[in-house]
């Protein structure tokens, strides 16, 4: 058994797996990964179930210590990385030895990192899942977000060979929305208004709700419905008539009207969006969003079909395209350089 | 009857998600019948359905679009929801005590100026309603009651409290309700019960069922004080009188 222990970590961090469901009819909100796509691609490069347990990291940077050796992998937004000061780049697994540690930076044009641990994190789950519910007291090992001085269990690297892994590319296309629940609620005018125009995502979100900057919607019959049942995505318009994101551990129903629901495949596209980047939403038919729903379950089952031996003298190109931002040459084995070097150096200590 | 009900409106709540709407307003037949689609649904699993969440008018049905689509699914719920209601439906009654007005029922005082009516005689109001758990939402075991005598409908506080105690018992509009988690709220506080709806490390976690049938009684602070000790540790105190 190694440890992986908490030296430092910035706030809306925790552990997250792909959700706890079955009780939404008690007001228990499923919670799981904010972005499912990078929590899979990190837990498959590591070997593990797409949906095992792995720390979902916040905007801000972290710091890690190994106990015993420890094999992970990053995916989701990109931020500098390194281990013992050799550089680390994303997608790939890497192991870290006993007593040495990982530093992670600021994120760089995503919000939020998934850290997946070989063998996963102990604990002790609750409705089948270690997610942090933090409103609901459940979350294993803690709770709560990660701090300072929390030690994760894990499995002793094995010794495994390296993976990285092949992703189909990323894309800023508009996230895309089907209508409903309630968008006769609305006016057609605003309708067209949230389709047609520039959004941002407020400062002020987090995993309960996205709030979003823009225009006014305007509603039909005012900002009150009886309440009913919400969804991951659903856009509802409060009576400032800027819409909220509800998001993984949104409330399992609410009284205001849904104008339309983002569509699952977009969900972690939509999260990775930093706030302030202006971003647009596009109306789709429920047969393209179903067909787009389908296409997602069949990339996130064929993760392991993308992954490659990583070479034992790779010399890590991506990690050396990422550092090297400037136009420097870096050493991709120099990590003194590379901090040096890097245009976005924006380390949490 | 039956051959009379109209059928509901399917309402695509996302991809992977329909809510089956049966009023758009609080109503007691609605609540019925989105009961009784649930309970069908719990009894004939209908295949890629992964959770059900029955709320005042409706229900939300969530599946797996990889399994079966929005079409298919929607025909399905609404041969279920034509169905007639079974003529028997075993229902659970509990008995929750409350402490009311004072420091554990802020607003009883001004919700007794409101309504021209003494403390006493809301509180005699609360305690002679018979309420149905219409629906558990927001957040973990906050239980929304339906049957609230007309004589308390009051509309909600102008500034909702961003930090209510958990065990609140309050009103707002037309509805009661039990709030088991410290949390915000826009409603009158009337009292507060030892009762955990949902209590971790207990079997079962959460207490109430959507349907299930809840009266009040009123007991003093001290009893309250002991009764909040023993549900601590993981005793009911609600009281199962029927079921």
């Amino acid at each position: 058994m190694s440890r992986l222990r908490v030296i430092s970590i910035g706030p809306a961090s925790s552990v997250q797996d792909g959700g706890r469901f079955g009780a939404q009819r008690y007001g228990l909100v499923p919670s799981g990964a904010i972005d499912r796509l990078a929590l899979a691609v990190a837990n498959t490069l590591v070997g593990n179930d797409a949906f095992a347990a792995a720390i979902e990291i916040g905007p801000f940077g972290a710091k890690l210590t190994a106990r015993g050796p420890v094999r992970v992998a990053l995916a989701g937004a990109p931020r500098n990385a390194d281990i013992a000061g050799r550089a680390v780049s994303f997608d790939r697994s890497i192991t870290i030895a006993d007593g040495e540690t990982l530093t992670l930076g600021f994120a760089r044009g995503g919000s939020f990192s998934y850290l997946a641990i070989e063998g996963g994190i102990l604990g002790e789950p609750m409705f089948g899942s270690l997610a942090v519910n933090a409103r609901a007291g459940l979350g294993s090992p803690y709770p709560r977000p990660l701090q300072a001085g929390d030690e994760l269990q894990t499995a002793t690297a094995g010794g495994a060979i390296e993976q990285r892994i092949e992703l189909p590319a990323s894309t800023d296309a508009p996230i895309r929305v089907v209508w409903g629940p309630q968008d006769d609620e609305f006016p057609e005018q605003s309708k067209q208004l949230l389709i047609d125009s520039e959004w941002k995502i407020s400062a002020t979100s987090d995993r309960m709700g996205y709030r979003l900057e823009g225009p006014v919607l305007k509603h039909l019959y005012g900002h009150n419905i009886v309440s009913d049942g919400t969804v991951n995505g659903s856009l509802q318009v409060p009576g400032s008539g800027q819409p909220i994101v509800l998001m993984p551990d949104r409330g399992t129903s609410g009284g205001y009207p849904k104008i339309a629901t983002v569509i699952s495949a977009d969900l972690g596209r939509l999260a990775q969006i930093p706030a302030g980047q202006a971003f647009r939403f596009r109306a789709v038919s429920m047969a393209e969003a179903q067909a787009e729903a389908r296409k997602f379950a069949g990339l996130l089952r064929t993760l392991p079909d993308r992954l490659r031996a990583v070479e034992s003298i790779d010399l890590d190109i991506d990690a050396m395209h990422d550092a090297n931002v400037a136009g420097h040459a870096v050493s991709a084995v120099d990590a003194a350089t590379w901090h040096a070097r890097s245009s976005d150096a924006s380390e949490l200590d | 009857m039956a051959a009379t009900r109209s059928p509901p409106r399917l309402l695509p709540s996302g991809d992977s998600a329909v809510t089956v709407e049966f009023s758009r307003n609080i109503d007691d037949d609605a609540n019925w019948r989105v009961l009784a689609l649930d309970r069908a649904m719990a009894a004939e699993p209908v295949k890629g359905v992964t959770e059900t969440v029955p709320t005042y008018r409706s229900l939300l049905v969530h599946y797996d679009p990889v399994t079966i689509g929005f079409d298919e699914l929607g025909e399905k719920l609404l041969a279920l929801a034509q169905r007639p209601a079974p003529a028997v439906v075993r229902t659970r009654r509990w008995r929750i005590p409350v402490v009311y007005g004072g420091e554990h029922g802020i607003d009883l005082e001004d919700v007794a100026k409101a309504l021209n009516a003494t403390p006493g005689e809301i509180v005699a109001r609360h305690v002679a309603g018979d309420y149905r758990v219409a629906m558990i939402g927001f957040t973990p075991g906050w239980s929304y009651l339906s049957g609230l005598t007309e004589s308390l409908h009051l509309p909600r506080r102008q500034n909702p409290r961003l930090l209510t105690p958990a065990g609140t018992i309050s009103i707002g509009g037309v509805q009661t309700g039990i709030q088991c988690l410290a949390g915000p709220s826009g409603w009158h506080l009337l009292g507060r019960t030892a009762v955990r709806t949902y209590q971790l490390h207990r079997d079962p976690i959460f207490l109430l069922e959507p349907g299930d049938a809840v009266t009040f009684v009123s007991v003093d602070a001290k009893v309250f004080a002991e009764q909040d000790r023993a549900a601590e540790t993981g005793e009911f105190i609600a009281e199962l009188v029927a079921s």
